[in-house]
């Protein structure tokens, strides 16, 4: 027994370095450094407020943050309402293999980068794109429009690049929905609304939730779909930080922003938690 | 409404036209940007000019395709090389967190769990910025102390290992995990009363179980290293990763060769995808 005993404590210590300095080299350290480079003055490293009030004297600071969290939070409704038809053909009336060649079906666009699924979009909508090639050969458009560089085109871009991380949570609550409890509303001659409101998005609320969570963080943090559809005055908040750190080497400032967008991203997945009284370890399961 | 209740042609009818329309709305844009890769033109659009290969294997002087596109075949190589890394980087640590937080108990456990999973819900762009930022405080501490200057705490190759292998690492843990928590430990009480060591055990019987695990975890990592932007935009040196690369490429207008290269990169993921789907790897987003 002994011996076993001291065997567990080194087996223990094996898991345990690794995963501690991980934590703490990888994540914990270098945002306390984030957080003292934010207060810090650029040259002499004296501690400062500077870098936070600048964000709220410039109006385009504080209006890109304001702007792309309005946004974030639009993109996450507008996924939610895709996915949950979506996610109901599939699971309830798709029928046999139908479902499981329609789960891998939406699957595999996701595993491609956000790179070429943006680069599909811009070849498709911009001026000399496919999609005005189109138009303008079938008589509908007289001349090209740029459909590119505009918030429409973006959002769009947006919930195309983040739709993935809210179907597959709602597809599996959806598939523990009980279809008797379906059957037995509409017996009772409830309305297909009623069955809406009362029973699938109660029951898919946990799934949707999770899936919020995920895709508020992810379009909020994402860089690419907004630079290369969006408009092209650094409009989305992760540009901001983009430029302070490459093009100003403003790093002081730069890593205000950051801590700014973290604690954004922060509060709202507290918020949402709080309401929906569950915990990030059930979110990530 | 559902499989087993009668619903009216309409409703089924609008209901499947939906699902039409969206999957359309997928694939639309990874099927034009695969198509136009063997259009004989030198902008990736329409019109049609005829099929070519050129885009691939072209060797100048007008048309030089990807496998004689030294840049591109530079970056694809050093993204092969960083995927790699980090792969084994993250497997590891992904692995011993999964065995330190399903088979051990300490205190703080619950504290170190919650740093673990937070990468995920850390904007990759604040992760990158962080990273950069302590290791060039360390890297300067060091200079100014020692007078050494430490490179690979420049942006550069090891940076950008680290940095994505700081969230990739939660990933690998929570596949791992998945599978871990359904193991049989009398298996290993059988193998310890047969006489085996602590480290026979863990080799032969739950290192051998964990396998189909460790394996889909580490494809994953390979895959979300070689796709990753946000967080190695600010991490790499003079080497871009391919997505970098690419990046520069379509925001500054490029060639078809892109869409040979996305060619190339669909039909890898996909193939990818559709193994692990079919094999049962649900966990596996």
């Amino acid at each position: 027994m002994m011996k076993n005993r001291q065997h567990i404590k080194w087996g223990f210590l094996f898991f345990f370095l690794p995963v501690v300095l991980w934590l703490f080299l990888l994540i914990v350290l270098p945002h306390l450094e984030l957080l003292r480079l934010s207060f810090s003055k650029a040259n002499t490293g004296k501690f400062t407020l500077d870098n936070y009030l600048a964000f709220f004297k410039e109006p385009i600071y504080w209006l890109t943050f304001v702007r792309t969290a309005g946004y974030s939070i639009i993109v996450t409704f507008l996924v939610m309402v895709i996915s949950l038809p979506v996610s109901f053909y599939i699971s309830k009336i798709a029928r046999g293999r139908m479902t499981g060649a329609l789960m891998i079906l939406i699957l595999v666009p996701f595993w491609v980068s956000e790179l070429i699924r943006v680069y599909g979009w811009m070849i498709l909508l911009r001026e000399s794109g496919i999609l005005n090639h189109f138009f303008v050969s079938i008589g509908l458009f007289k001349e090209p429009v740029e459909m590119l560089y505009n918030d429409i085109t973006m959002i769009m871009g947006l919930v195309y690049t983040s739709m993935l991380f809210m179907v597959v949570p709602v597809l599996g609550v959806m598939d523990d929905l009980d279809n008797a409890l379906i059957e037995a509303a509409y017996d009772l001659g409830a309305s297909k609304i009623s069955i809406w409101r009362t029973i699938i998005i109660p029951h898919c609320a946990s799934g949707l939730v999770n899936g919020g969570i995920i895709v508020f963080m992810l379009v909020l943090g994402s860089y690419l779909t907004p630079n290369l559809m969006g408009g092209k005055n650094s409009l989305w908040f992760t540009e901001q930080i983009y430029n302070q750190i490459i093009l100003y080497f403003n790093w002081n400032q730069g890593a205000a922003f950051g801590f700014l967008l973290l604690a954004l991203s922060s509060l709202i997945i507290w918020v949402l938690l709080k309401l929906t009284k569950q915990n990030l370890k059930e979110v990530v399961k | 409404m559902i499989r087993s209740l009668p619903s009216s042609k309409k409703y089924r009818g609008g209901f499947t036209l939906f699902i039409i329309l969206y999957f359309i709305f997928l694939f639309a844009p990874l099927v034009v940007t695969m198509i136009l890769a063997f259009n004989d033109s030198m902008y990736p659009s329409l019109p049609w000019q005829g099929f070519t290969l050129d885009w691939f294997f072209g060797n100048g002087p007008e048309k030089y395709g990807i496998f004689h596109d030294q840049t591109n075949l530079r970056s694809l190589f050093t993204s092969f090389k960083v995927a790699v890394a980090v792969m084994i980087v993250s497997t590891f640590l992904g692995t011993c967190a999964a065995f330190l937080f399903e088979q051990e108990n300490f205190r703080f456990k619950n504290a170190l769990y919650f740093l673990m999973i937070a990468p995920l819900v850390i904007p990759g762009v604040i992760l990158g910025i962080s990273i950069l930022m302590f290791s060039n405080t360390i890297g300067l501490f060091i200079e100014d102390h020692l007078g050494i200057y430490v490179s690979f705490l420049g942006p550069g190759f090891p940076l950008v290992v680290l940095g994505q292998s700081s969230f990739i690492s939660t990933i690998v843990a929570l596949v791992v995990s998945a599978r871990l928590k359904k193991f049989d430990h009398t298996l290993e009480e059988a193998a310890y009363n047969l006489g085996a060591n602590k480290a026979e055990v863990l080799w032969f019987i739950t290192l051998k179980y964990l396998r189909p695990s460790i394996i889909g975890g580490a494809a994953m990592a390979f895959l979300m290293s070689f796709e990753n932007f946000n967080t190695t935009i600010f991490l790499v040196g003079s080497q871009a990763t391919l997505p970098i690369n690419m990046y520069m490429q379509v925001r500054d207008g490029s060639t078809p060769v892109i869409n040979a290269i996305s060619f190339l990169l669909i039909l890898g993921t996909s193939i990818f995808a559709v193994v692990n789907l079919t094999k049962g790897n649900k966990k596996l987003l």
